[in-house]
């Protein structure tokens, strides 16, 4: 039976200093959630304080309905994989594995039950008498991620798992992870910074910047309907394109300048449009101009124009084909996909644009 | 005319000159040679030769008046057979090396441990910790240490407001040896030091795994720390018997050079000393100086031999 975490007003402070300011927040049993944002967001943090390596200063903490702020992280019910794995570096694979039951002084056999179903999962049967410093780096990852599955946990938490992995082992990797989860079916909460593997693993993704949560939502939630500039630009790769425009022409359903003014129809406002949603297909929609290209990235099928609007600003668009440096493009776009953002950065509900785009 | 790298007249001179130089007289070697000689001439010259020297006058008997003697190994048959005072001091050394280690290493590593704990002025107690061991073996400590273990010193003034009438320390057979193991131990700031840094490399997150596995702080110590530190303990261990076995000044300055109270105090670099400059008998105490060697060499050995069954390299 999987397990509900709840966050309730969590705040954590060192001295004076606040990082999480009043986090709320619910997983439910058996999500794979994802904490992402950039450096310094909190989102470790966050993570640390449900394992119980960092105290929480103020708000609750709640796994199954039970307040767990005081309880010591190994009575939690959590396992942890380890930026660093965090390996014991004299233990063997085995031992490393092995150490956490040995603690709660289980048997020995069911000890060894466990190690070697754990390793069979993870395929590092090979290793049990490995030292870790004889593993390469995927092959530690699998041991953290055994030495997790060993304690049958009720929560995985995962702090940037991937991140001293090279590419191709790292998509490797996110496949597994996502995998196994699906396999144990635990509650997983899953640190990154990378928008990429929060897209792609993820049932809930939870964006933080500056120790608040900017948005939660399922991966196309996000993608399909930000709720503000911050979520707009970093969830989406490449990112999404800000644009400037003047609010006139625009009908709503409510108040678009969102501002308690209202009304003034020449504030300033941006338009956030995809990179992917950009064509040169006159039958798109709305008109966005003359897009000279500047520098593109050939990736084959696709390529991603970087190219200057009439206005002089930069304007990503990825197109199906091939397109050559300084050729012009009349670049056209879907409104219905493009979305409006107020002067204090959040979107606008129920937009309407015109049909030519004045750029600002 | 200032020379300077960056003009290119000079240069060329300079590197002709040089090419010349090194083409006569390998000058460059010389050159060389010349700035190691200081190295090269105490090394051969008060090291390597006294050594071959002593060992050679370790097969004799030499008074330092007239030439020396050969007797073969007869210096070291004495020893081991008809010597009382050898196997006297051999036990005193060995006691002194077995009681003084383990508890200076102990002294330094929980003084280590405290430290390590992030407290506040940490650089403060760092530097008074380590005090001691720049000061204690020399000859201004020893003195003060016979002061305050003496029969009215300031141990026994402690004692005396508890209405307890101690014993005078250093003059007791029983006690005697015990204040030179409680100055040495006393003297833990170095290895703390090295013990220190030693913890400082175990990554915290190798401790928040432990932590999350359900181990408490004194596994985390068994399990974690010590094995982590296997190599600074080894490292402390080798080093500090080594300069236990050394131990000269506080035994020679507190009992005045004698070894008393009846040779309680009679360490084996005491008793050499003794033996070398008090009766000059300069074959026999090369002896002795070189059974100490063999001694701490096989001590040294039998470490690594062991270090395989725990001492744990990353």
């Amino acid at each position: 039976m999987a397990t509900a975490v709840e966050l309730q007003n969590v705040v954590k402070s060192y001295g004076n200093l606040q990082v999480i300011h009043g986090v709320n927040l619910t997983i439910d049993p058996g999500e794979f959630t994802v904490f992402v944002g950039p450096s310094g967001c909190g989102k470790s943090t966050l993570l640390r304080m449900i394992a119980g390596l960092e105290a929480i200063s103020d708000g609750d903490l709640l796994i199954d309905g039970e307040r767990m702020n005081a309880v010591t992280p190994s009575e939690r019910g959590i396992a942890m994989v380890f930026q660093s794995y965090a390996l014991y570096p004299h233990m063997s694979v085995y031992k490393n594995l092995a150490f956490g039951l040995e603690t709660a002084r289980l048997p020995r056999a069911e000890i060894a039950k466990r190690v070697q179903r754990a390793a069979e999962i993870l395929q590092i049967e090979p290793l049990l008498n490995r030292k870790p410093k004889q593993l390469s780096g995927g092959q530690r990852q699998r041991v953290a991620i055994g030495r997790a599955i060993v304690r049958e946990p009720k929560i995985f938490l995962f702090d940037e798992p991937l991140s001293n992995l090279d590419a191709e082992l790292r998509v490797q990797m996110r496949v597994e992870i996502a995998k196994l989860q699906q396999r144990l079916g635990n509650t997983t909460i899953y640190v990154t910074h990378d928008q990429v593997e929060a897209m792609t693993m993820a049932d809930k993704i939870v964006v933080l910047r500056d120790g608040r949560i900017e948005q939660v939502g399922a991966p196309l939630d996000l993608y399909n309907h930000p709720r503000n500039l911050f979520v707009a630009g970093f969830i989406g790769s490449p990112k999404m394109n800000f644009l400037q425009i003047s609010a006139a022409g625009i009908e709503a359903d409510a108040d678009i300048t969102g501002s308690a003014a209202g009304g003034g129809r020449d504030v300033p406002m941006t338009l956030g449009i995809r990179p992917e949603h950009i064509s040169i297909d006159p039958d798109t929609g709305a008109a966005l101009g003359s897009l000279k290209v500047v520098l593109v990235e050939s990736l084959g099928g696709q390529t991603v124009v970087y190219a200057t609007a009439a206005n002089g600003q930069t304007i990503t668009v990825v197109l199906d084909g091939q397109v050559a440096v300084g050729e012009t493009l009349e670049a056209f776009f879907d409104p219905a996909k493009a979305h409006l953002f107020a002067a204090d950065g959040n979107v606008v509900a129920g937009a309407r644009l015109p049909h030519i785009i004045t750029l600002v | 005319m200032d020379i300077t790298a960056s003009d290119p007249a000079a240069r060329t001179n300079r590197r002709a000159a040089t090419g010349e130089l090194s083409r006569g007289f390998g000058s460059r070697e010389r050159y060389g040679y010349l700035f190691l000689a200081p190295w090269f001439i105490g090394f051969f010259g008060l090291s390597v030769g006294p050594m071959i020297w002593s060992f050679y006058l370790s097969f004799t008997n030499f008074d330092l008046l007239t030439d020396p003697k050969w007797v073969g190994a007869s210096n070291y048959i004495r020893m081991f057979t008809t010597d009382p005072k050898f196997m006297t001091s051999m036990r005193v050394t060995l006691f002194f090396v077995v009681l003084s280690v383990p508890l200076k290493l102990i002294a330094a590593l929980t003084v280590a441990l405290l430290l390590n704990r992030g407290m506040k002025g940490l650089p403060i107690y760092r530097a008074l910790f380590y005090l001691p061991s720049l000061l204690g073996a020399s000859v201004a400590i020893a003195i003060l240490w016979r002061q305050i273990f003496a029969g009215n010193g300031l141990v026994n003034k402690f004692l005396a407001l508890f209405g307890i009438a101690g014993p005078s320390w250093i003059s007791n057979p029983s006690y005697s040896l015990w204040t030179l193991i409680i100055l040495s131990v006393w003297q833990f700031g170095s290895p703390m030091i090295i013990f220190l840094a030693g913890l400082r490399q175990i990554p915290a997150d190798v401790y928040e795994a432990a932590s999350l596995d359900g181990a408490g702080r004194w596994r985390q110590f068994i399990k974690i720390t010590l094995p982590l530190l296997s190599p600074v303990v080894f490292f402390n261990a080798i080093i500090q018997t080594i300069e236990a076995f050394k131990n000269f000044t506080p035994a020679f300055i507190i009992s005045g050079g004698t070894g008393n109270p009846i040779n309680s105090t009679l360490f084996y670099t005491l008793y050499l000393y003794q033996e070398a400059f008090g009766f000059f008998r300069m074959g026999y105490a090369s002896a002795l100086a070189w059974v100490l060697l063999a001694l701490v060499a096989i001590f040294t050995a039998f470490a690594f031999l062991t270090a395989k069954y725990w001492v744990h390299y990353d």
